[in-house]
């Protein structure tokens, strides 16, 4: 017999690491744009 | 205000401690088990939900260090995944080990003993061996910027003695190195067997042996172990989560601070010189080691307060060794920068 309540908890568990991976995967993405736009400013402070 | 049903303050400094977390994990490759759950721990959280969300939390800032590793050149999945086999085999042996000891009554002084007596120990030789390199090589030019051809001469003698055992089948790992399969599996395994006895992640036994025993340059040591961790913390935060031990309103705002740190940790990994990184990362594991010390002595002791004064320890080496790459970062970038001006005129 197929457990349902087993099955339906690793589903969840499976949609938490999902989530966390996603906004991993959106963090990597966005700081990546924004360290674009930061590295010039950084690296005229760095020389200043 | 309460976004994500947790106080504005509890949210500021959830960002901020992650930041200070991706830092090192970024740089190091290791921490976050050691610095996270113990936080949860004394914020109140049950000791399945701090760990959960520890795993949890360093499966993603694990993720965001391995994206920016590879963009740098710096991650070897060929070792990589030969160092997962032998990991997991060595934690099922290590973790058999344990539950051996258990039945005789001695597995928390024997786990406790070995855990401070080998964070202070790996994190001596490493602070000693950069030391002496550092006087034996002034240059600056002792840093990795992708995976260019490693100097021999920057080998670790015990790596050149290992890599001289020619079983085959031979293979190349980072950097050209040519190593037996069956002595990366060995360490590998050691390395597992090591942390499924003292139950953590074990970062600061691995990378360590990637660079010692093997050979690979630390930035690229870095970036596999990050890869490893990626599969290990995704199990582990999986596991958890099936009993409910992940709790995503902790682990969201952690990965907001910690991402930016990892990257700024990683990229800090190209820029500051290798003897500088294991110097500052002897120096944490010699801090995490009296910090676990004060711990221990609290369990036996029965007092709370050796507890406090070891979470207090260890997030002051963070926070001071963190702070020291940053200001490492910032001035070998200045110091560059300086150097490359006069050429350009």
């Amino acid at each position: 017999m197929i457990d349902f309540t087993a099955s339906s908890s690793a589903v969840q568990s499976g949609a938490l690491v999902g989530a966390v991976l996603l906004e991993a995967v959106v963090l990597y993405v966005g700081y990546g744009a924004l360290e674009r736009v930061a590295t010039p400013i950084v690296e005229k402070i760095t020389r200043a | 205000m309460e976004p994500f049903g947790i106080a504005l303050t509890t949210l500021a400094l959830f960002v901020s401690f992650g930041f200070m977390v991706g830092v090192l994990f970024g740089f190091f490759g290791m921490g976050g088990s050691f610095l996270v759950t113990p936080a949860l721990l004394v914020m109140g959280y049950p000791a399945r939900v701090a760990v959960g969300s520890g795993m949890a939390f360093v499966f993603g800032t694990a993720t965001i260090a391995t994206l920016k590793h590879r963009d740098l050149g710096q991650v070897d999945y060929k070792l990589g995944g030969l160092m997962i086999v032998g990991t997991t085999s060595g934690i099922e042996v290590g973790s058999r080990v344990v539950y051996y000891l258990e039945e005789l009554g001695l597995a928390s002084g024997a786990i406790g003993v070995t855990y401070v007596v080998l964070l202070g120990a790996v994190g001596l030789f490493v602070t000693r061996n950069a030391l002496v390199n550092d006087d034996g090589d002034d240059s600056d030019d002792n840093h990795h910027e992708s995976d260019e051809e490693f100097d021999p001469d920057a080998i670790p003698p015990l790596a050149k003695r290992i890599q001289s055992y020619r079983i085959p089948p031979m293979m190349t790992v980072a950097g050209g190195i040519q190593v037996s399969l069956w002595l990366i599996l060995a360490v590998a395994f050691a390395t597992g067997l090591l942390s499924g006895f003292l139950g953590v992640g074990g970062g600061f036994i691995k990378m360590p042996a990637m660079v010692y025993l093997i050979g690979v340059p630390v930035p690229v040591a870095v970036g596999t172990d990050l890869f490893e961790i990626v599969f290990s913390g995704g199990f582990g935060a999986f596991t958890y989560g099936l009993n409910g031990g992940v709790d995503l309103s902790i682990v969201a705002p952690l990965l907001v601070g910690s991402a930016l740190g990892a990257r700024i940790g990683s990229a800090a990994t190209s820029v500051v010189d290798e003897d500088d990184i294991k110097i500052y990362f002897g120096l944490m594991l010699v801090g995490g080691s009296i910090a676990v010390a004060f711990r221990q002595a609290g369990d036996y002791l029965g007092m709370d307060a050796l507890n406090t004064v070891s979470f207090a320890l260890i997030l002051l080496s963070a926070f001071m060794v963190s702070g020291a790459v940053i200001y490492s970062t910032i001035r070998t970038m200045r110091a560059e920068a300086r150097a490359s001006a006069p050429s350009a005129d």
